[in-house]
């Protein structure tokens, strides 16, 4: 059952295997969770997009981005809203190039038709003229048809698709399973390698049936706290350990709290941006206050986490500090802080 | 053991827990098995999961599976692999016995739990152990395995035994007795565990479907906490149904506006047409409930329902009343709905009901919320006590609101008798109907949706 034949061959050698992909995106400083690596691995396999979903600000774009990034192919990034349609995401014609040209041409019309005598003979050379007005030269690409068109291999990012309409998705589909799009006045254009493509959604609305079924699923929640210091180390080189065990600790109690939006990844890395320009080298409670409103966007979520701070910030740090008490032998005993 | 079987029977397994897998998925998953292997299984569970599970809800349906179908097929298949290895060598007695395969009580005897396993899964599914639906049913399958595995032998020895009546053979039955109660117990427990992969995603359904459809009046508590589960379901439902079609195209009619701006580049040639386009009224609900002793339960599950339709229904307000009427939209916004529930029923639902006096409190209070994307919705049963029902206000509110709907309790035999105000209420509402159970009340506030169309 597992012979070669079944197996396509990919335009990816890099994504060999899923710990090969883990690795390489760590190289463009994405920290990829195992569940994320085997999905890449297995939508480059069987030839499928992949349909991430999560909250917002756990890396889903970032991803898109970071897989172009690492393979250095070029990322074409469609963003879905309410109201996308055909022409603004596959192709449109240059009305005004089209214009632009018929007026020349009306000039030089005389010169062309001259000798032409009888009526079928014109409307032949005229019909000429019409397969060039309805060429690639006069078609803008939109990003759905800019990415059939690359050369080589590429990704695909199909942004926010729950934005977009019932409809769009429909439309969808053809690019979806078969890789193609067809333009009625040209023919259907299919892309040379498929592309890796990536759809994000933040469950706006429900997605419908046929569109799950054409894609592998990948669901990105929070990280766990192991993770979230790496991707935070990652995008904040220079912070302490301490500060970063700390941080990483409150961040992740704060998501168990009863809040509006609960704090992403990109708001941990954010708040640890901050600190770190404030010279911090611990949590405490004054600093927390001062600087909560990078980490949480709703008044009525600092009211209440502003409550019960002093007892969130001296527990992320007792926990941290016992943590570094066992394990930090090399670098000796820190002094009790609470 | 064949993947393809043992995957087969997976998705079997996820169906019958409400998971879809459609046969292309099916398709999708060994091709994916193909590529990653039988190997590694955190590996295969996380790649079969995005081939498999395409929501959240699914997904955490998915691992409890994984984990328990496979648990049982490891030691299955260890067995296998050992056996396969000393096939060839002391598997036939020396002795030159008849070669048959070994029944229970060789199992029993040689004491390898990794055989015994493997032995359980073969009668397990010469007796069709995968198609229990109920928890009742292990025992009658544990019956029909141990019969294929030939507890037969065993029991005709007991018998001798038995009837020999000698020490010996008292403790050699006695010996043959435990081996059989040992027997049934691991029998139990693999049909309790094909009860947990194959049937008790169906059972779940089967109990939601009679749930759903028992009177709300005839609920126990036990059957409330489940209840909340069911309307969380439902509303989702409701959710996705009218999420969608937000926007409708109207053509036939040219946007004038729209048009000429967006060919000016064009020298004004409309090449570009733009539609008009009818915008949906965003529903409002106003939710007015009668909290008076036989009615409560009612309120419950409604105020329920159209508090998790919140993404739909953005503007929801709710009042409830039994003398006199009171807002009660924020306490189910700030103190959660349980808290919020008990409140209501602590502060609200005493005094004679009065109609009439709750219309009129509305007028002076809350008037001016109601407008032309109002849709009014009475809980009650029309029970006034035999005070002025109000009717002036009542018509006022129905002209002035989209439509208004009134859900009874009480069937429509009994309209109209004693101090039932509903047939005098009724020329003014755009629907009235009994709601008995979780369904109708589905079917109203589905109904009520449809006019936002």
């Amino acid at each position: 059952m597992a012979d070669s034949d079944t197996t396509p061959q990919t335009a990816y050698p890099a994504l060999s295997t899923p710990e090969a992909i883990t690795e390489g995106l760590g190289e463009v400083g994405y920290i990829a969770s195992e569940d994320i690596s085997t999905l890449v691995f297995l939508a480059d396999r069987l030839r499928k997009p992949i349909l991430i979903e999560g909250p917002a600000g756990v890396g889903k774009t970032d991803l898109a981005v970071s897989l172009g990034r690492w393979l250095e192919v070029p990322v074409t990034r469609l963003q879905c809203y309410e109201g996308l349609d055909e022409g603004k995401a596959l192709y449109e014609w240059q009305y005004g190039k089209q214009l632009l040209y018929t007026q020349l041409l009306r000039e030089r019309l005389d010169a062309i038709l001259g000798d032409a005598g009888d009526m079928n003979a014109i409307t032949g050379r005229l019909k000429d003229f019409d397969d060039i007005f309805f060429s690639p030269d006069f078609l803008a690409p939109r990003p759905l048809l800019k990415a059939m068109q690359q050369p080589g291999p590429s990704v695909l990012l199909i942004d926010e698709i729950d934005k977009s309409d019932e409809e769009f998705e429909a439309f969808l589909l053809e690019v979806l399973s078969d890789y193609q799009v067809t333009v009625p006045e040209i023919g259907t254009i299919r892309a040379n390698v498929a592309p890796l493509v990536l759809l994000t959604s933040n469950n706006v609305r429900e997605l419908s049936d046929a569109l799950k079924r054409r894609c592998l699923h990948l669901h990105i929640g929070f990280p766990d706290a192991a993770r979230e210091r790496r991707i935070v180390a990652a995008r904040v080189p220079g912070i302490g350990e301490d500060l970063l065990k700390q941080l990483v600790d409150f961040v992740q109690s704060l998501r168990e709290a009863d809040i509006k939006k609960r704090p992403s990844i990109a708001e941990t890395v954010d708040w640890a941006k901050t600190l770190l320009l404030m010279h911090a080298d611990m949590l405490d409670e004054a600093m927390v206050r001062r600087t909560l409103n990078v980490l949480l966007k709703h008044e009525s979520d600092i009211a209440a986490v502003d409550r019960g701070l002093a007892k969130m910030a001296r527990d992320a740090r007792d926990t941290a500090g016992q943590a570094g008490a066992g394990t930090g032998r090399t670098q000796g005993g820190y002094p009790d802080l609470s | 053991m064949s993947g393809e079987r043992t995957l087969t029977d997976f998705i079997r397994a996820l169906r019958s827990a409400q998971v879809d897998v459609s046969p292309a998925e099916a398709i999708d998953a060994a091709r994916a098995l193909a590529t990653i292997g039988y190997g590694d299984r955190a590996l295969m569970k996380r790649g079969l999961k995005g081939v498999l599970a395409k929501s959240e809800t699914d997904g955490e349906t998915y691992n409890r599976l994984f984990d328990l179908f496979f648990a049982q097929r490891d030691v299955a298949e260890n067995g296998s692999a050992q056996h396969g290895g000393d096939a060839a060598g002391d598997n036939r007695p020396a002795d030159g016995s008849d070669p048959r395969a070994p029944d229970l009580l060789d199992l029993a005897e040689q004491g390898d739990d990794a055989a015994i396993a493997m032995a359980l899964e073969r009668a397990g599914r010469d007796a069709g152990v995968q198609d229990i639906r109920f928890s009742t049913q292990t025992g009658y399958f544990a019956q029909q395995m141990m019969k294929a595995m030939g507890v037969e032998r065993l029991e005709k020895q007991l018998l001798d035994r038995l009837r020999t009546q000698t020490e010996a053979a008292e403790a050699d039955a006695e010996r043959l007795m435990e081996i059989r109660r040992d027997m049934m117990g691991r029998a139990r427990a693999h049909a309790q565990q094909q009860f947990d992969v194959y049937g008790a995603g169906q059972t779940e359904q089967f109990r939601e479907d009679v749930l759903a459809e028992k009177s709300i009046s005839a609920l126990d508590l036990s059957d409330i906490r489940r209840m909340n589960v069911l309307v969380a379901k439902l509303a989702r439902k409701l959710a996705t149904r009218h999420s969608r079609r937000r926007r409708r195209k109207n053509r036939g009619k040219l946007d004038i506006r729209r048009t000429l701006r967006s060919n000016a580049g064009l020298g004004g040639v409309p090449f570009d047409l733009h539609w008009r386009q009818k915008r949906r009224d965003r529903p409002k609900f106003m939710v007015i409930c009668d909290v008076s002793g036989s009615v409560a339960r009612y309120v419950r599950f409604l105020l329920l329902l159209v508090h998790s339709l919140k993404e739909v229904v953005p503007d929801l307000h709710a009042y409830a009343f039994s003398a006199r009427l009171k807002d009660v939209g924020d306490w189910l916004d700030t103190d959660g709905f349980e808290a919020a529930m008990a409140r209501i029923i602590k502060d609200i639902s005493f005094g004679s009901t009065d109609y009439g006096q709750a219309l009129s409190d509305l007028r002076v209070d809350h008037w001016q919320e109601i407008d032309r994307r109002t849709t009014i919705i009475i809980l009650g049963d029309g029970r006034s006590n035999y005070g002025d029902p109000r009717l002036d206000l009542f018509r006022e509110a129905t002209s002035r609101a989209k439509q208004t709907i009134w859900l009874c309790p009480e069937p429509r035999s009994v309209w109209g008798t004693g101090d039932s105000e509903m047939l005098r209420y009724e020329p003014h509402c755009s629907t009235m109907v009994q709601v008995s159970n979780l369904k109708s009340l589905e079917r109203a506030i589905d109904t009520a949706l449809l006019a936002y169309g």
